[in-house]
């Protein structure tokens, strides 16, 4: 069966990847849909939805569309989803392949320090970083990129450890390979697949952690995003839930969307392996 | 003993981990941008010279590093946490009156999610091809994406605003002088939505994993030998499978404490629950760097001390579990 037939077998995944694919054109339709700054005042402030032809979702308290808020959030959070993951891998891969394939001392010592990052709580750990450094889109990636590698370096580490003895690793150390040579044209593209699960599963957990960030007020305060929208809207709840409601459901359906299409990967890559989990 | 030696090896590890942060946050402020003595006053930009100059005596900031990394150390060895300049209380204070709101709402959220999970995690398990199996799956998934912030929030304005059940903010009525049992129900109402909707998500994880772990335990050998002996499904499911799946659940619950803080900053916060998220929210607000890494350092410990007490539960649980494994 060809990958993709695998992957559209699971219903989920097929629901997860069109709501994706729906968020990610909201994402390049922003500009052209909401040319306008999504931060400029456009209507009365406080309208609910529809209430006036134009603004499908409302405006907020300062009178700016609540529609182009989510049109261009959607382009942030995924954004930051996707470089902060890239960070974490371009972190925990090199250390985890690093410490499974050379085992003894360094796997010793690389495990104490990912343990070291696995005990600080993750949450507290990123609102540290992100209140020191100074809220800015770089100090939101660098935060979660920090806190979410260390399940990739011991994923990594893990295959690295049941493969290093294989016959065919075996060979190429016997043709005189190098050791970079075999963790990285050997080994490493063995281990993709459940990275590649892996990634997506943390590109969503990303898209939560920059949303909780922003509705702290941690948010980079020149691009409009979902947390920042709710976190802003928390103190006229009464008055406007609508205000909170529409970003946070685009959260939820992100979030949701990236763990069925990541589910979908996983039933679609190794295929063994969640047969026997269903 | 056993015990003695295993728990005076975890503390000493607690320690070591403990001490690594201390170091962690002296170069955090050491690397943000600005004056330290200014962010240790929780004051950024224009601030009095002649105060700036005081601090910096007192922190010793006109010293060489390590000299100041060795006060700094010594100062937390010490309890000795800092003053809070914006509160005008030392941070130590200001974080022990606030523990104990914290520790009642993480508690209180880590059962009620324990007992859901796991009781919702078996009934999909036991009900794995049916249709209310993949309703129960589907909840969970959905919970686990719900950002819980957000969650709090709908439900301040569905139960409070809208129904009007329960209120939404703080931890008591204020200016009510309640005693005895009328305050316990008063707080355990002001507890139901944040330890509810901090739930939800650690609920989720509990659901799917000991689903996953109850299909496993039941392709066990032992299953089939009950089965065979002519048990009934639902003794089975509950003494043989049941039993052994729970324990890699204890493991994970270990491992969700940080999580748990985390998410209590986040509801704190939203339901305005006087605990130490709180106070990190007020802390952030006002750019009271001081009070921030205290609180940061003190939620790291009290993970750690939750890591230590799952550790010791896993070994009562399953006596196989020899020393230093």
């Amino acid at each position: 069966m060809s990958f993709f037939a695998r992957f559209a077998q699971n219903r989920g995944a097929l629901i997860g990847l069109i709501i994706l694919l729906t968020i990610i054109l909201m994402a390049l339709l922003a500009p052209f849909l909401y040319p306008d700054s999504p931060w400029r005042m456009v209507q009365r402030p406080f309208l609910a939805p529809m209430e006036v032809d134009g603004f499908l979702l409302g405006t907020d308290t300062m009178g700016r569309d609540v529609a182009a808020g989510i049109m261009h959030g959607a382009w942030v959070s995924l954004l930051i989803g996707l470089v902060s993951t890239t960070v974490a891998l371009a972190i925990g891969v090199p250390l985890g392949a690093i410490a499974g394939y050379y085992g003894g001392l360094i796997d010793d010592g690389l495990m104490r320090f990912t343990e070291f990052f696995q005990t600080i709580p993750n949450f507290a750990l990123a609102i540290v970083l992100v209140a020191i450094m100074q809220p800015s889109v770089t100090s939101i990636v660098l935060a979660i990129a920090i806190v979410s590698w260390p399940p990739v370096a011991r994923l990594v580490r893990a295959e690295f450890m049941s493969l290093r003895h294989r016959e065919y690793v075996e060979a190429a150390r016997l043709v005189g390979q190098t050791n970079r040579t075999i963790i990285l044209r050997q080994i490493l593209p063995n281990t993709l697949s459940p990275i590649i699960v892996l990634a997506s599963l943390m590109v969503a957990t990303a898209i939560l952690l920059e949303s909780a960030l922003s509705f702290l007020g941690l948010g980079d305060p020149n691009v409009m995003s979902w947390g920042y929208m709710i976190g802003a809207a928390r103190t006229v709840i009464r008055q406007a839930w609508w205000l909170s409601f529409f970003p946070g459901l685009a959260i939820l359906l992100t979030v949701l969307a990236l763990n069925l299409v990541g589910e979908g990967l996983d039933d679609a890559l190794n295929p063994k392996l969640s047969r026997e989990r269903s | 003993m056993l015990y003695a030696r295993l728990i005076l090896m975890r503390l000493f590890k607690a320690v070591v981990v403990l001490f690594m942060i201390v170091i962690f946050n002296f170069f955090l402020i050491q690397m943000a941008p600005g004056d330290p003595a200014a962010i240790l006053a929780g004051e950024a930009g224009a601030t009095d010279q002649e105060f700036l100059r005081q601090l910096r005596e007192r922190f010793g900031l006109d010293q060489p590093l390590y000299v100041q990394l060795w006060r700094y150390v010594s100062g937390i060895a010490m309890l000795d946490f800092g003053y809070s300049y914006r509160q005008q209380m030392p941070v130590l204070d200001l974080i022990l009156a606030r523990l104990p709101a914290t520790l009642l709402l993480t508690g209180t959220a880590f059962v009620l999610s324990l007992a859901l999970g796991i009781l919702a995690g078996s009934m999909a398990a036991a009900r794995v091809k049916k249709p209310s199996g993949s309703i129960i799956m589907a909840l969970a998934l959905i919970f686990y994406a719900t950002p819980l912030f957000w969650v709090a929030l709908m439900a301040v304005v569905l139960f409070s605003v809208y129904l009007d059940w329960l209120p939404a903010y703080g931890m008591y009525t204020v200016g009510a002088g309640l005693d005895g049992f009328a305050l316990i129900l008063d707080v355990a109402k002001h507890l139901v939505l944040p330890a509810t909707t901090l739930a939800l998500f650690f609920m989720a994880i509990y659901t799917r994993m000991t689903r996953a772990s109850m299909l496993e335990a039941s392709q066990q050998d032992y299953v089939k030998t009950a089965r065979a002996k002519g048990l009934s499904p639902r003794v089975i499911q509950r003494r043989h499978i049941l039993r052994n799946a729970l324990l890699p659940i204890i493991t994970l619950a270990g491992l969700q404490a940080g999580q748990m803080v985390g998410g209590a900053i986040l509801t704190e916060t939203v339901f305005a629950w006087p605990g130490i998220g709180r106070l990190m929210y007020e802390a952030l607000m006002q750019r009271d760097y001081n009070l921030l890494l205290g609180i940061f350092f003190f939620s790291a410990a009290l993970v750690i001390v939750f890591n230590i007490i799952t550790d010791l539960v896993y070994r009562l649980a399953d006596p196989r579990i020899k020393e230093g494994s």
